[in-house]
C-alpha cells in the first residue's frame, strides 16, 4: 500500500496506517546504514532539490545523505548564494528550478505554508524540512521511530515536549504524529511558552518539571533557540536552566528509567546538563543515525509512489 | 485463476529438498564454505528446509541469511503497485564464501538479477550458486540455476504457485491458468 499523499506537509492529518508504513520501511534503510555499501539503486534517474531558505546542518545533511544512499542526483540551493537576493520573486525562483526537469523538492522555509504553496505551484514531490512554527514531520517521525527501537512501542507511553512549545515546528509535529500512533502527550516548559488554548490538541499541560519528569515514559527536551534571546519569555538561561533544566539529579531522584530525546543542536547547560546529554538516559545520536533511515523511507515512498 | 494441476505433493517436496541439499554438497564437496541466501518471501523457507536438511546429512551448520531484493528492482518506474520494501538479514560475512541462493520459482531472471547486486554491496562471494525449486522457463536475463528441483515448462497465460506450511497451511506446488491480467 502507498502513502495516501503524494506530498509530506506535516503530520497533521496524517493516517496511522501511514506513519507506521514510514516507521515500518525505515527499518529496511536503518539496515543499509550499517552495511559495508552503504547505498542502494533504488531512485536511480531521480532529480531532488533541497531548497533551503533558513540555515539547517542536521536536517539538511541528513536529507542530503538519505538521497544519495538511495541513488538520487540532487541539487542544493540556499538563499546566501540565490537569485532571490537579485529580486526573484519565491514564486519565479521556484518556477525556474522546476523547469530544469526536477522530480522532488525538499523545502525549509522560516514562512509556515511555504511548502503547501509549492504543491499548488508545482509538480513535484513535496517534503517539508521544516516550515516556521508549524511543522517539522521527519523531525516527529524519526523521534518515534526512535522511541519505539528503544521501548518497542508508542502505543500507551506517556511523552512529555519540554521547552519552547510556542516556536517549536518540532513540538507540533510531535504532538500529531504521538497523538495519531495512541502516545498520551503532555508540554511542559514556562506559561510564557506554551501556547493559549494548546489543549485543544490533546495535550496535558505541565508547569513542573519534576512532575513531568516523575509521570512520564519519554521527554522530548526542545533546543531553547537562544536566537530568538532570552528576556521575553523568560529572564535569563540561568533561571531557565534552575527551572527546567533535565540534571542528572532531577533525574535520579524522580524518574531513573525515562528517556530523553533532544533534536539537536544542544545548548549545553541549558536545557540539557552535560551529565545528561552523554547520559545512560538519553538517545541523541541514535536519533540523528535513524533520521538518515526516516528520510530514506520518506524518499522511498514518495519517489516510487505509483 | 483455475488450477490445472498440482506439480507437486507434499512427499514430493520433502523428496525434492532432500536432494538438493545432497547436490548443494556433493557440489561443493562438503558444507564447509556455504551459507545460504533465502529470498523473501518463499524463498526463505526452502532456503530454511534445505539448511535443516544440510545439518542432518552433513553434521554442519552453514550460515541462513534472507536476502529482500525490493530496493534493487529494476521496475520501480513501470509498475502499478509500490513494493513493500523488508529486511535484509545478513548477519554474517560473505567474503570469500560460497553463496547458495535460494529462490522458489525462477521465470524472467529479473529477481536474481537484483539479488545479486544486493549481494555485491555485502561483499565479495567466492563463488554464487543459484537454486531454485520450480524452473518455469520464459526467460528475459541470461541467467541459469546451478540447482533446480523441477522444470515445469509454462505458457505466458500460466502461473506456479508454490504453497508452502510457513505461509500457506500446505506444501504443494500448482500450476495455474490465469484469466485475466488483473489477477497478477
Amino acid at each position: 500500500m502507498p502513502l495516501s499523499s503524494p506530498h509530506l506537509l506535516g503530520l497533521q492529518g496524517v493516517p496511522a496506517e501511514d506513519i507506521k508504513l514510514i516507521l515500518d520501511s525505515a527499518t529496511t534503510f536503518r539496515e543499509v546504514l550499517e552495511r559495508p555499501i552503504k547505498k542502494v539503486p533504488t531512485l536511480q534517474g531521480k532529480t531532488i532539490v533541497n531548497l533551503f531558505f533558513e540555515n539547517s546542518t542536521r536536517t539538511r545533511l541528513s536529507f542530503e545523505l538519505a538521497q544519495k544512499r538511495l541513488s538520487a542526483d540532487t541539487i542544493n540551493f540556499t538563499t546566501a548564494s540565490s537569485s532571490t537576493k537579485k529580486g526573484e520573486t519565491f514564486k519565479d525562483t521556484v518556477k525556474n528550478i522546476e523547469a530544469m526537469k526536477i522530480d522532488m523538492i525538499v523545502v525549509r522555509h522560516e514562512s509556515a505554508g511555504v511548502p503547501h504553496y509549492l504543491t499548488k505551484i508545482t509538480r513535484a514531490n513535496i517534503i517539508n524540512a521544516g516550515d516556521g512554527r508549524h511543522e517539522h514531520p521527519t523531525q516527529a517521525l524519526l523521534d518515534m521511530y526512535s522511541i519505539k527501537e528503544k521501548l518497542g512501542r508508542i502505543e500507551g507511553l506517556k511523552v512529555c515536549i519540554v521547552g519552547d512549545i510556542a516556536h517549536s515546528r518540532v513540538a507540533l509535529s510531535n504532538i500529531h504524529g504521538l497523538i495519531t500512533m495512541g502516545a498520551e502527550v503532555s508540554v511542559c516548559g514556562p506559561a510564557t511558552m506554551i501556547p493559549v488554548g494548546i489543549e485543544s490538541l490533546g495535550v496535558k499541560v505541565y508547569n513542573n518539571i519534576n512532575k513531568a519528569i516523575e509521570e512520564h515514559d519519554v521527554l522530548n527536551v526542545l533546543r531553547i533557540q537562544l536566537e530568538r534571546k532570552a528576556g521575553t519569555t523568560f529572564p535569563t538561561l540561568r533561571e531557565y536552566h534552575n527551572y527546567y533544566g533535565i540534571t542528572a539529579e532531577r533525574l535520579n531522584e524522580y524518574n531513573k528509567d525515562i528517556l530523553i530525546l533532544h533534536p539537536g543542536p544542544i545548548n549545553r547547560g541549558v536545557e540539557l546538563s552535560s551529565e545528561v546529554a552523554d547520559g545512560p538516559y538519553q538517545i541523541i545520536l541514535n536519533q540523528v543515525t535513524n533520521g538518515v533511515a526516516i528520510r530514506m523511507a520518506v524518499l522511498y515512498l514518495l519517489g516510487t509512489r505509483p | 485463476m483455475n488450477i490445472k494441476a498440482k506439480v507437486i505433493d507434499e512427499i514430493g517436496l520433502q523428496r525434492t529438498i532432500t536432494r538438493l541439499a545432497h547436490e548443494i554438497i556433493e557440489r561443493n564437496r562438503g558444507s564447509e564454505n556455504i551459507v545460504l541466501v533465502g529470498m523473501r518471501t518463499r524463498g526463505e523457507f526452502i532456503a530454511r528446509r534445505i539448511h535443516a536438511k544440510i545439518k542432518d546429512i552433513d553434521n554442519s551448520n552453514p550460515s541462513l541469511g534472507v536476502l529482500d531484493v525490493t530496493l534493487y528492482r529494476d521496475d520501480f518506474r513501470t509498475r502499478l503497485k509500490q513494493p513493500e520494501v523488508s529486511v535484509t538479514d545478513i548477519s554474517f560475512d560473505i567474503n570469500e564464501k560460497d553463496i547458495v541462493l535460494i529462490d522458489d520459482v525462477l521465470y524472467t531472471g529479473r529477481t536474481v538479477r537484483a539479488a545479486l547486486d544486493a549481494l555485491m554491496d555485502l561483499g565479495r562471494p567466492s563463488t554464487i550458486q543459484f537454486c531454485v525449486l520450480v524452473d518455469r522457463g520464459h526467460r528475459e536475463m541470461p541467467i541459469i540455476a546451478d540447482f533446480v528441483g523441477k522444470n515445469i515448462p509454462t505458457s505466458i497465460n500460466e502461473e506456479v504457485k508454490v504453497k508452502l506450511k510457513e505461509t500457506d497451511n500446505e506444501d504443494a506446488v500448482y500450476l495455474v491458468e490465469i484469466l485475466n491480467n488483473s489477477e497478477k
